[in-house]
């Protein structure tokens, strides 16, 4: 059975096992530049790599833009 | 005896929950047209806080806001524009700090979005919760004297009264109620929205507050980066006249020039 996780709100297919460190690699995301939430919980950057994704996961990946 | 204290505006400093600021002008990073144009208006604006909003990552987006902002030489102030609820509010700046901010907040807790006005009661209920998460925070508010007193009363660093809603650029409206504000205040005050124009933060700091923070009023300006140097001056007038300490205002004329010795 596929993995999918939702991320920022779009469906997004994975690779069994796969870590949320990975996935920022994947996307081309400088993880200095992120803050991850996964199920309405901080995914500390520390913990990026021993954080295996699982199917039906939701994903937030935000960062700082301009506002006021 | 003659006062010649010139006041050198570079002595005058404030401070900001244990920061030292040289800049009274706090300032807000959207609506630029991109990245050069929002460096250049941070750089003319003398500011050394600006502000940032945190939002989904745009994986289609070519450059990050930040590779514009120089960290060295200015602090984030990350905001919750948007935020409708004290919960979304408190979710956001978690992720800000994850971010790896510094512990500044600016707190804004949305009423309605036609209007953009502050839900005072959901920023209390967040406020509290954020201070005792050791956040310092800076809310955003109505310009009520009884919601600053108890912003200040519950432990933020400043309180944020509007001058008007937001990106309307209709001025200080309420000058009365924001000299009630100052007078109470035991933490700095700074105006937030509704300055248009430089004789609007110009007025905010002749009455006393500590700082004004701007967003619309430089970015939606016909030349930005000059508009940036005008509110830079602005704020360095009004705060100059409210340390001189302006004339009483008078009903009748009251002539500048003697009235004696004149040609007859």
């Amino acid at each position: 059975m596929p993995t999918t996780i939702v991320l920022n709100g779009e469906s997004r297919a994975m690779t069994d096992g796969q870590t949320v460190a990975e996935l920022l690699r994947e996307l081309g995301l400088d993880p200095r530049q992120v803050a991850v939430e996964r199920n309405r919980e901080i995914v500390p950057r520390a913990q990026h790599g021993e954080t295996v994704l699982a199917d039906g996961d939701q994903l937030e990946v935000v960062t700082f833009v301009g506002g006021g | 005896m003659t006062n010649t204290n010139t006041n050198d505006p570079s002595e005058d400093t404030w401070e900001l929950a244990g920061r030292t600021l040289r800049s009274r002008l706090i300032v807000g990073t959207g609506k630029y047209a991109d990245g050069p144009e929002t460096k250049a208006c941070l750089a003319a604006s003398g500011a050394e806080i600006v502000t940032v909003a945190l939002r989904r990552v745009d994986l289609k987006a070519k450059d990050n806001l930040l590779s514009w902002i120089d960290r060295e030489r200015y602090t984030l102030l990350p905001n919750t524009a948007g935020c409708y609820t004290a919960e979304d509010a408190i979710r956001t700046l978690r992720l800000a700090r994850e971010l790896g901010i510094a512990d500044l907040v600016k707190l804004e807790v949305i009423g309605d979005p036609k209007t953009l006005l502050p839900d005072n009661e959901e920023t209390l209920e967040a406020a509290k919760i954020l201070i005792d998460e050791g956040f310092v925070v800076l809310p955003y508010c109505t310009d009520d004297p009884i919601v600053c007193r108890k912003l200040q009363d519950l432990g933020c660093a400043a309180v944020m009264p509007l001058a008007a809603p937001i990106g309307s650029g209709l001025g200080i409206r309420n000058p009365h109620n924001l000299a009630l504000i100052i007078e109470q205040a035991t933490v700095p005050v700074i105006v937030d929205a509704g300055v248009g124009t430089a004789s609007d933060a110009a007025v905010a700091m002749e009455l006393g507050c500590q700082g004004v923070l701007m967003n619309t009023a430089i970015a939606h300006a016909k030349r930005p980066v000059q508009m940036a140097e005008a509110m830079r001056l602005g704020i360095l007038a009004g705060r100059q006249a409210f340390l001189a300490g302006r004339m009483p205002r008078r009903m009748h004329a009251h002539a500048s020039s003697p009235t004696i010795g004149l040609i007859e």
